[in-house]
């Protein structure tokens, strides 16, 4: 009977002292220096970022930069070494794990132009003809060359323009394209 | 209870004993069947609509504008849905059903709670089906391996509880005195689960780096202490029992368990390394990881000492087969996660294709494979009915155990191209995505194989399950004398 008490015991203890170490203690160390009261995130940077988690980006992008001399993520113009203090306040957190694409944390700085942003997200092969990344079509209004005046549409390739008509970004687009240019690891503390 | 127990205190105890009361095992799979099947159908089910994804998933990695203007199936979805439905679908409820039967038969009870269990299975499909149209509706929580919306997760939660609920009452009315190293696993992955979930939904991690660590501890965990121990109780259940002899030694069992418990809790900031968390934390876990090698290599001693002298048997027999190649890729895919874990080769290979390869070492090589032949050994118990097919059992085996080779040696291979292309920094971009092609569409392939196994294992049990006819005689092996013998 003694053996099986220690057996629970055991499950139990090895399980609570690890979730203590690797969660609650996290939590006391990160959560005073970032967490400020006047910190403000704007609408669209916050829809962008639904946005960004709902079409699963951080599947194929990180958001974070490893320091200088661990991997090139400096020499490749991604930006100086993530810090916690970089990450307050949108959730889902969007670290990620893989880099079938360029990491993210710096695009602000390196692309800070928004046409760029949605010819890539309208066809991302428009841009680079290799890349892998799927389109992101409903993010985009395809409408009469007339309709709309004043509003110009992409200026795609040739072979992805549809004669007749041009291509809007929606207001889904737009506010994408303003969180990912709001990312900018040049200076610190910008989610 | 208690005056019994410790009148049998003073008796040498034999752990096998039939005691009165006991029931034969037929009467114990008998109460078993329905429960058991309804939950290994349930993640088979699951296995199908995970495979689909998969399937898009891969061919979208290469095709990239297929079925591209489709919001609900872009990559973005498809590819956490693909997760979320093997890991909660396929490898949970089928893994639940393993587990039970073989408390059932390793405490000498039968499963408790029948009723409210498939009650609960029922609950947790419907759980599943809303969390898989949220996914793709584009509600996804968005964590890695937290995808479904906590609300599904919760109920999940709930519906392992009730099964841990029934494990808890099987253990005190069991049979049996002494508790098989099968059952201390089984024990432990039906309390962590619960909890490892429960503590994932707490809304208590609010800042984005705390929620990443709640993340990996998380997403390492689930692999860790619950697919892992559900996997080691079929391979220290399964390969002594198939074989007909004891496990090679206990105090190694012991060691292989406490190991576990003490490092696999520790491991998941080697997900963080190099990341924006403080190094101390990344370094416990990277020991941690290290660590686990002792646990690891102690539990393949334990197989391969058992195994050892009767490796006829592992050809001949299906369940064996499967648990055998199951189990030889835990042991691989440990070792290689130790060595992952420490700072220079993840240097290389985070955030490359070789750690999706790893992923699928585990969940797919071991885990999956191990579930394969627990239900060879299983279904036909339960159902009183043999399979119908040794050829095609075959099949199944080379094509997925081929599959997954397939898959491993492309992902992993090119990872290392692609890890060593992306630390050097005069190697564009563009070329660590064009040099992976050619290997992602090899991975297609190997899905398509591995694919092919499953509709040939769902078609087996279905013919099992539904056309009580046409029944082989005797129990299927792919050995000449034991069938001359046999007949």
């Amino acid at each position: 009977m003694m053996r099986n008490t220690i057996l629970l015991f055991g499950i139990i203890a090895t399980f609570v002292i690890a979730m203590f170490g690797l969660t609650i203690l996290p939590k006391m160390f990160i959560d005073d220096a970032v967490k400020e009261p006047t910190y403000f995130t704007p609408f669209e940077v916050t829809e962008g970022h639904r946005i960004f988690v709902r079409e699963g980006c951080i599947y194929c992008h990180s958001k974070q930069v490893r320091p200088e001399g661990f991997g090139a993520d400096f020499e490749r113009g991604w930006g100086r070494a993530s810090v916690a203090t970089d990450y307050r306040n949108l959730l889902p957190h969007n670290l990620g794990t893989m880099r079938t694409g360029p990491d993210l944390a710096n695009i602000g700085a390196r692309q800070p132009g928004r046409d760029w942003h949605y010819l890539n997200l309208y066809q991302p092969r428009a841009i680079n003809e290799h890349s892998i990344m799927p389109p992101f079509p409903w993010l985009f209004e395809v409408v009469g060359e007339e309709a709309r005046p004043g509003r110009d549409g992409l200026s795609l390739p040739e072979q992805y323009r549809v004669p007749g008509s041009k291509v809007l970004p929606t207001d889904e687009a737009r506010y994408l394209v303003t969180y990912l240019i709001s990312l900018d690891q040049q200076i610190a503390g910008v989610d | 209870m208690r005056t019994n127990l410790t009148k049998e205190k003073r008796k040498p105890v034999d752990p096998g004993s039939n005691q009165p009361n006991t029931l034969s095992v037929s009467e114990l799979d008998r109460k078993a069947r329905f429960v058991v099947m309804f939950l290994i159908l349930s993640g088979m089910f699951w296995l199908l609509f995970g495979t689909l994804l998969a399937l898009v998933a891969s061919l979208k990695m290469h095709l990239p504008d297929w079925l591209g203007t489709a919001g609900w199936l872009t990559f973005g979805r498809v590819r956490p849905l693909h997760l979320n439905t093997m890991v909660y679908g396929w490898a949970s409820l089928t893994g639940a059903g393993v587990a039970l039967w073989m408390l059932s038969r390793l405490l000498k009870v039968p499963v408790m709670l029948r009723g409210y269990i498939i009650v609960a299975g029922a609950v947790w499909n419907i759980a599943l089906l809303v969390g898989s149209v949220q996914i793709l509706a584009g509600h996804s929580r968005g964590i890695e391996w937290l995808e479904f919306p906590v609300s599904t997760m919760v109920v999940i939660v709930l519906c392992v509880i009730i099964m841990s609920a029934s494990v808890v009452m099987m253990l005190k009315i069991r049979k049996v005195k002494q508790l098989y190293v099968s059952v201390w696993y089984l024990i432990a992955a039906f309390l962590w689960f619960p909890l490892l979930g429960l503590v994932s939904s707490l809304p208590i991690f609010d800042t984005p780096t705390v929620q990443a660590s709640m993340n990996w501890w998380y997403a390492h965990n689930a692999l860790g202490l619950w697919f892992t121990p559900v996997g080691l109780a079929a391979a220290y259940y399964f390969i002594p029992k198939v074989l007909g002899r004891p496990i090679y030694s206990y105090g190694l069992s012991l060691l292989g368990f406490w190991g576990l418990a003490l490092f696999y809790n520790w491991n998941g900031f080697h997900h963080l390394i190099g990341g924006p968390v403080p190094t101390w934390f990344v370094t416990i876990s990277i020991s941690a990881s290290v660590m686990m090698v002792i646990p690891v290599v102690v539990v393949a001693v334990n197989h391969h000492m058992t195994v050892v002298g009767s490796f006829r048997a592992v050809i001949n027999s299906p369940t064996l087969r499967f648990v055998v190649f199951a189990a030889m890729s835990y042991t691989f895919v440990s070792l290689q996660g130790a060595a992952q874990a420490l700072r220079s080769t993840n240097e290389v290979i985070h955030f490359t294709h070789f750690v999706v390869a790893h992923a699928h070492i585990g969940m797919y090589a071991f885990v999956t494979m191990m579930l394969f032949g627990a239900c060879y050994y299983i279904i036909p118990r339960i159902t009183m009915r043999e399979w119908h097919s040794k050829g095609l059992i075959k099949w199944h085996f080379w094509l997925t155990a081929l599959g997954i080779v397939i898959y491993t040696v492309a992902l992993q291979g090119i990872g290392v191209f692609q890890g060593f292309a992306m630390i050097n920094p005069d190697v564009p971009f563009t070329d660590t995505v064009t040099m992976t092609i050619p290997y992602l569409v090899a991975r297609s392939v190997s899905g398509f194989l591995m694919t092919a196994g499953h509709l040939i294992f769902v078609w087996l049990v279905f013919r099992m399950v539904y056309r009580p006819g046409e029944q082989p005689a005797t129990p299927l092996v792919w050995n000449k004398i034991r069938e001359e013998f046999a007949s």
